[in-house]
């Protein structure tokens, strides 16, 4: 049995591989040098693993790209997998996001871009096309980019029905019943301070949303300010902020297998995106948000640096891994749920993306 | 006509491993020119272009030594043996 963790960063993409139950790491790479890899998607479903990466050449333009054999070889379609189609006059700036359906959906794969918008494809990665529903959304021409451009940065694609939800910075949180059309706004209670009404339908910049592994209308989003709970799959959010040390931050992850578990690593303020007081901690609620614990095991003091939106994940394992990497270019695990961390990486360029998966 | 394109080392590849490729070319646009390249070598076309058509940011296209931005964009005129130079700006981090 094989863990694999990829680390996508600013400047390439390295792969930790651990043999031994998570304990310790070797780092293979860096793979794709100098190119930004901002998504990773591990697709385990077919005969051989597949690692999809968004990137992003410095000069030369976003793709999506894909290997078969860990990264010994790399391929991309020559017109490009994320491709506008014409009539939309919009070309793709960045892949933020390349999620794998369940296996019941094989050959399925999810995208998130930028501009903001959701691709299918059928092909394991291949070819996407453009959903034309959330696109065409009269909402859209009021979405905004956030500092780091406007995206769809999550796609949750429900395993037990084809319900689609996708988050965006800005615009929020939406919903469809079969993932092409109908989207409707799922953001009431999540606040966005940046706008006149504090409170709006849609607009909010929520910086990442996790489902409950024990119900998939309960899910959490850490938001641009202020970390939130939804019982009925968004038709309502309510703060679960008490109990952090700050309610900024960018990631969310929620347990795979353990209902009410998830993490987040919180940061001072919008204005102040550091650990507060300098100690990187993870703090995970094993009760839906009612409670949060400090984990502190394994992680720096003095550090001032930050963990973006998809720089935390956890695997499928029966006790769930939990890995993090920070743009200082350190990245961390814990075997035990978060409650120890050890180092498996440091020195990287900062790191955009962690995924992981357990190899057959 | 007859046109000459000279890619960067970083984009060769994707020609074959040529840096200098000789074109024949039934327009006289820069744009039209890039249509042909990116018929025949799909890859570099999406390299230099987006898939509006337009070049990308920190793309520099120099026909007979003028950059293309300056001088009509994707309009620009390109003559029978004009050398057409494909170059990364000064960019990145």
């Amino acid at each position: 049995m094989t863990d694999l963790l990829a680390i996508g960063t600013r400047k390439g993409l390295w792969l930790a591989r651990s043999d031994d139950d998570r304990r310790t790491w070797s780092v293979d790479g860096p793979h794709l040098l100098a190119q930004e890899v901002a998504a990773v998607g591990l697709d385990t479903r077919g005969a051989a693993p597949r690692i999809l990466a968004g990137i992003q050449y410095g000069h030369w333009g976003p793709t999506v790209m894909w290997s078969d054999d860990l990264g010994g070889t790399w391929q991309e379609t020559d017109h490009g997998a994320i491709r506008f189609p014409d009539d939309t006059g919009a070309a793709l700036a960045r892949v933020w996001q390349l999620r794998p359906d369940t296996a019941d959906r094989p050959g399925v794969v999810w995208a998130g871009c930028e501009p903001h918008s959701l691709w299918r494809s059928e092909d394991g990665g291949c070819s996407f096309e453009l959903v034309r529903g959330l696109w065409d959304h009269p909402h859209h021409k009021d979405w905004q980019p956030g500092a780091g451009g406007g995206a769809v940065h999550t796609v949750l694609p429900d395993p037990a029905s084809d319900r689609v939800v996708v988050a965006m910075s800005t615009g929020g949180v939406y919903a469809s019943d079969n993932g092409a059309d109908g989207w409707t706004p799922r953001s009431k209670g999540i606040s966005a301070p940046f706008m006149p009404d504090p409170l709006p339908e849609y607009g909010q910049c929520v910086h990442k949303v996790a489902v409950d592994a024990g119900d998939p209308q309960r899910m959490y989003a850490q938001n641009h300010g202020g970390v939130f709970r939804t019982d009925d799959g968004g038709v309502s959010w309510n703060s679960i902020a008490d109990g952090l040390p700050a309610d900024f931050g960018f990631p969310v992850v929620s347990s795979p297998r353990t209902p009410g578990t998830a993490w987040v690593i919180p940061l001072v303020a919008d204005m102040s995106r550091v650990p507060p007081g300098g100690r990187l901690r993870v703090h995970q609620t094993t009760d839906a948000g009612a409670t949060w614990k400090e984990s502190a095991a394994g992680l720096p003091d003095g550090s001032w640096t930050a963990v973006l939106r998809d720089a935390m994940c956890a695997d499928d394992a029966e006790t769930t891994g939990v890995y993090f990497g920070t743009r200082d270019g350190c990245v961390y695990a814990s075997a035990d749920e978060g409650e120890t961390f050890t180092l498996v990486a440091d020195h990287l360029p900062d790191v955009l993306t962690v995924r992981a998966a357990r190899l057959p | 006509m007859s046109v000459e394109v000279v890619l960067p080392g970083v984009l060769a590849d994707l020609a074959g491993g040529q840096k200098h490729l000789r074109m024949d070319v039934g327009g006289g646009t820069l744009g039209d020119l890039l249509d042909v390249l990116a018929a025949d070598h799909p890859l570099l076309g999406r390299r230099i272009r987006d898939e509006t058509g337009a070049l990308r940011r920190f793309v520099n296209v120099y026909v007979d030594g003028e950059d293309a931005r300056f001088g009509g964009a994707l309009g620009a005129s390109v003559r029978d043996g004009a050398v057409v130079q494909v170059l990364p700006s000064v960019a990145g981090g």
